[in-house]
């Protein structure tokens, strides 16, 4: 069976600056991977040029045995790639519903009907209710997602992202800002999600990383310095010193 | 749509049915004209209420189809349905090719691109003479004669408008509330996200733009029609300006917004002016006191009072 996600050699520069520098990466489906690294190592520019919102300098980027290098983020989601965001990207001035239910029709042909009202398709709305649901968000589909607090619209972040039914999940720290009662409950929500589906996840809380992930890359100056699974990683003493600091 | 909803809505559908043949001729008139402008308004709201998309040359595909009527209609004799179609493909097919230029640009890029092409449609307008009849314009657009009924009185006419407007109304409310009507509103709320969810974001701009330049297209034959007479005032950036307004002070993102916001526009050009030369003045006033005090235009302001 193929990889669900290749990266290989891919850099980007910005003027001057590598933000990344000629990264590889290989994802099994079904695989559940971290990124870890110190702030600018490159990890959420790698996964703008996964998701397809920046265009690698150099390298391909395959997503189930397709090149999808230069395929713009549209394309990209609907081969099965869906993404949350670092800092919430959401639709404030619409309801937790109509918000997922956009995620919900963003794979389907069905985000370009007009002669129907949208409330004729029931089964958007079972699916938007059964996944608020799932992420603990029951209840409060007709709220304003603006009125939400920050952990509901973490929660919501990754609604948005499964609604789509995706083969791929690029999350980019899903537990920022949470406190650790609302991180664990994040971390059940994720341990949950389906084991076909395939993870990569941006962390920078090292339970969090180690609970979920079986594989870990570490990242530092936008360079690969360690690939390998939980226990080798922790073990790395080049990692400790990058990562944790010498003493 | 709700019941809470359902009986206002009736409500005003039967007032508007019912009201007309009691008014004289002059407030019946003016309901006309609200009636032509609320379809305009809420044709450019498409755009700027629920696609987040502020167009400063809408008054093009208005101007458009309304000289197709006119150039139609007095050269050809050409029929009211033959000219109602051919006005509002003119429109449809001038936005087409208006929105592969215009949708590239975002924001202020935007506006500037939609006021330029705006402005190539008013040049043509004023200078093409031998087509347009240049600054003079075209005069003695006949009102025609549907089902055996002429509709050259105000009172007939206006029910023509009131038809018309019910269809677009049907049509666009359809639209608003529809799984696309829904993605324009994610796309006015959150482009990036859009994207990362699969959508095509500017087909959707694209779709949204070239059906508002239809809608638009409607209200500028019927205008054709209720005036008479189209010169290049019709494609003038006044008149993209005022149904900016219209929408803006309505209440943006709602389609009974645009409505108000027409009535009140047209009601303040048409009565203050006979008091005052500076209606715009005034009108400015008002505006900018709607934008100070509730931002979601008037229609922002009545749900608030309600809660």
């Amino acid at each position: 069976m193929s990889a669900a996600l290749v990266v290989a050699g891919v850099s980007r520069s910005f003027g001057g600056l590598t933000a990344v520098h000629a990264v590889d990466l290989s994802l099994e489906p079904g695989e559940r991977h971290a990124i870890i690294g110190p702030n600018g190592a490159g990890k959420t520019t790698l996964f703008n040029l996964i998701a397809g919102e920046l265009a690698p300098s150099a390298g391909r980027i395959v997503v189930f045995g397709q090149d999808v290098t230069r395929l713009p983020p549209e394309r990209r989601a609907a081969l099965g790639l869906a993404r949350t965001f670092q800092i919430n990207t959401l639709f404030p001035n619409l309801t937790a519903t109509e918000n997922v239910l956009l995620a919900v029709q963003g794979t389907t042909p069905t985000k370009l009907r007009l002669h129907r009202p949208i409330e004729s398709y029931r089964h958007l709305y079972e699916r938007a209710a059964h996944l608020l649901d799932s992420v603990g968000l029951a209840g409060k589909g007709s709220e304003m997602v603006r009125t939400l607090s920050h952990g509901e619209q973490r929660q919501l972040e990754i609604a948005l992202a499964i609604g789509g039914t995706p083969r791929i999940l690029l999350l980019d720290e899903p537990t920022a800002g949470l406190s650790p009662s609302e991180s664990q409950r994040l971390v059940r929500l994720l341990k949950r999600l389906e084991t076909s589906l395939t993870l990569l996840v941006i962390e920078h809380d090292m339970d969090v990383v180690f609970e979920i992930a079986e594989r870990i890359t570490v990242l530092h100056d936008g360079k690969v310095i360690a690939d390998g699974d939980r226990d080798q990683v922790k073990a790395s003493p080049l990692v400790a010193e990058i990562y944790f600091g010498s003493d | 749509m709700t019941a809470r909803r359902a009986i206002p809505f009736s409500a005003c559908a039967a007032l508007l049915l019912a009201v007309p043949p009691f008014l004289p001729p002059y407030p019946l008139t003016l309901l006309t004209q609200i009636l032509i402008f609320a379809i305009f308004a809420m044709s450019l709201d498409l755009l700027l209420g629920y696609t987040g998309l502020a167009s400063l040359g809408h008054a093009a595909y208005f101007g458009i189809a309304a000289y197709a009527v006119a150039i139609l209609a007095t050269r050809s004799q050409a029929s009211f349905w033959v000219c109602l179609l051919a006005a509002v493909f003119a429109a449809t097919a001038v936005a087409a090719v208006f929105g592969f230029v215009a949708i590239r640009a975002v924001g202020v890029y935007f506006l500037m691109i939609t006021l330029a092409l705006g402005m190539v449609v008013w040049g043509l307008a004023f200078r093409w003479v031998s087509v347009t009849m240049g600054d003079n314009g075209i005069s003695g657009i006949a009102r025609p004669t549907l089902f055996g009924v002429s509709l050259a009185s105000p009172l007939p006419f206006h029910y023509l408008s009131l038809a018309v407007f019910f269809v677009a109304f049907a049509l666009l409310w359809l639209v608003v509330r529809s799984p696309f009507g829904l993605s324009l509103q994610g796309i006015r709320e959150t482009e990036r996200r859009m994207r990362a969810l699969g959508y095509d974001v500017w087909l959707h701009k694209y779709l949204a733009f070239v059906l508002a330049g239809g809608f638009a297209g409607l209200a500028g034959a019927l205008w054709a029609y209720y005036d008479g007479f189209v010169s290049p005032v019709e494609v003038h950036l006044v008149t993209s300006v005022e149904t900016l307004l219209m929408v803006a002070l309505g209440g943006p993102g709602t389609l009974f917004g645009p409505i108000l916001g027409a009535a009140v526009i047209v009601l303040f050009k048409n009565l203050l002016s006979i008091y005052t030369k500076r209606w715009l003045l005034i009108l400015g006033l008002v505006y900018i006191g709607v934008i100070v005090l509730t931002p979601k235009g008037i229609l922002g302001a009545l749900r608030g009072a309600r809660r």
